[in-house]
């Protein structure tokens, strides 16, 4: 049996972080089969996080960014050339350039796109941008180094506030936008977001919170000018930067039957999608930002990460899935663990912090930028946040894993009374936000449940 | 080569700052930043770098290509 699945045809859709670490583990599993790995872009895999830092910053050129090979995986490369559907029934993979892949099981990581303007007239402004490609990232460079006298940053989540704090760096003056009350806010809830708020305003960002952008303004040449916000002031720049977080790419998905919507493609742990009647399926896969999965220590509820070591470990997950016979395959239940680096501080988070009611301090402090926030559900540690103690967050990573008691325990502070203070998590409702949380729980909790309100009469 | 840091590992230890200082770069107190493409001269080093991070964070090997099977 286990002979029959190291055989036959598999098709990756999706050559990025997820896609080559899936193609190359396949083969390490021992899969001698046909391997084919399918990609938009015209590049091989590269690595999207020094987009928004080292690129930025002038240090490292956008096409250095390439990942390097574990190992060979041996695969037929299609790249440049979208999928376009997928047709269930005769196992086929259907793409733009009308050739047809057949496969005897499939791996979808299509990950995401950049959000785009919703107006796309306004976004088609020559120097507007997103932040998602190789090309994004060095075309944004480009007109950062020829010294814009103001960039305009929609959207502070951790794309915005990174891209923020390399304009800084460069010496340029920059103005950030948010919806929410403060940046990050919706990622790491009202604390660390005031930190947040208060660091971009050091560094010299013009920050505007509680504020949205109405519309982009240009000049007669179509080049972008400045912006309108919601609070009746303009923001005059040379240079826009849409940060308004990620779609998923499973419009191709459309008619093929899978549980595929804006939050992703639901599937089980071991990988496998669910159809839209919420059948696992036993030949398709799904892994990195493109899937949303159960999650055992957040009430089951389905996760969509976009984070880099879930696409990493997703795909060696579902790479081994795909050619293990059943009581052989593993559940992917890795804890979300997430790191960012900006205004000088280096943040890493582990857990789901917006599944808290509560936080607390746990060692060091908002005063010294030293700090570990501890996150709680109900009672017992769900995340941790770290801004430059990266050799704690292990420690608390164990205390999620294990379910225990919210606020930890003594020994694990070194700053007793803050610890023993849990003040409100004070995370947003995401529906508020103008940027996606990188960690979106997508199902519902029992004992948040809503209330049918019948109308009378 | 090429050169890749599982910045969810890093713990800031930074010997690999230490070994390949051209390649690895600390941005404040323990934000790491590095040189993805490995200049050749400094291929060595990163390789020791990698050999001795305390948490195995960084990875090195060829780019990938699209060549084909």
């Amino acid at each position: 049996m286990a002979g029959d699945l190291r055989e036959g045809r598999i098709v990756v859709v999706g050559a990025s972080l997820a896609g080559l670490r899936a193609a190359e583990t396949l083969r390490e599993e021992g899969f001698t089969g046909s391997l084919t790995v399918v990609g938009d872009e015209p590049c091989p895999p590269y690595d999207r996080p020094p987009l928004s830092k080292q690129v930025l910053l002038g240090q490292v050129a956008a096409d250095t960014t390439g990942l390097p090979m574990r190992r060979n995986p041996e695969a037929e490369w299609r790249l440049g050339v979208r999928a376009t559907g997928l047709d269930p029934m005769g196992k086929r993979v259907l793409l733009a350039d009308g050739d047809a892949l057949p496969y005897d099981r499939l791996l979808i990581a299509t990950g995401t796109r950049a959000r785009p303007w919703p107006h796309p007239e306004e976004a088609a402004l020559d120097g507007v941008f997103t932040l998602r490609t190789r090309d994004d990232a060095a075309g944004l460079a480009e007109r950062l180094a020829a010294g814009p006298r103001r960039v305009l940053v929609i959207g502070a989540g951790f794309t915005g506030s990174e891209i923020a704090s390399a304009c800084r760096e460069r010496g340029l003056d920059v103005t950030v936008t948010e919806r929410g009350p403060a940046p990050l806010v919706g990622a790491l809830g009202g604390t660390l977001a005031k930190l947040a708020a208060a660091m971009q305003r050091n560094h010299g960002v013009d920050l505007r919170c509680g504020v949205t952008v109405t519309a982009l303004r240009g000049d007669s040449s179509g080049r972008f000018t400045g912006a309108d916000l919601s609070d009746g002031s303009r923001v005059e720049a040379d240079v826009c930067v849409v940060a308004l977080g990620a779609v998923r790419n499973v419009e191709w998905l459309a008619d093929s039957g899978l549980a595929a919507g804006p939050r992703g493609i639901a599937c089980d742990a071991g990988c496998r999608a669910f159809t839209m009647y919420g059948i696992v399926t036993d030949d398709v896969f799904v892994a990195g930002d493109v899937s949303r999965f159960p999650h055992p220590l957040f009430g089951y509820q389905m996760l969509s990460l976009e984070h880099w070591g879930n696409a990493v470990a997703q795909a060696e997950v579902a790479a081994h899935n795909m050619v293990s016979p059943g009581p052989l395959r593993r559940p992917h239940l890795a804890l979300p663990t997430f790191w960012s680096s900006q205004f000088g501080l280096n943040i890493k988070s582990v857990g789901v912090p917006t599944f808290s009611d509560h936080v607390v301090i746990a060692q060091g402090s908002l005063e010294t930028r030293r700090l570990a926030m501890v996150y709680g559900y109900q009672g017992r540690v769900t995340a941790a946040v770290t801004v430059d103690m990266a050799k704690s967050l292990e420690y608390y990573q164990h205390l999620i894993e294990t379910a225990a008691p919210f606020p930890p325990a003594s020994g694990a502070a070194d700053r007793p009374l803050a610890a023993e203070i849990p003040v409100p998590s004070d995370v947003p409702d995401p529906k508020g936000l103008s940027h996606g949380p990188t960690v979106a729980l997508t199902g519902y909790l029992p004992d948040r449940r809503l209330t049918m309100v019948q109308p009378a009469g | 080569m090429q050169t890749v840091v599982d910045l969810t590992r890093c713990q800031g230890y930074a010997q690999c700052v230490f070994l390949a200082p051209q390649v690895f770069e600390l941005h404040g107190e323990e934000g790491l930043l590095y040189h993805p493409a490995v200049p050749d001269d400094q291929a060595e080093r990163v390789r020791q770098a990698a050999a001795a991070c305390p948490v195995q964070a960084v990875l090195v090997g060829e780019e990938v290509k699209a060549g084909g099977r």
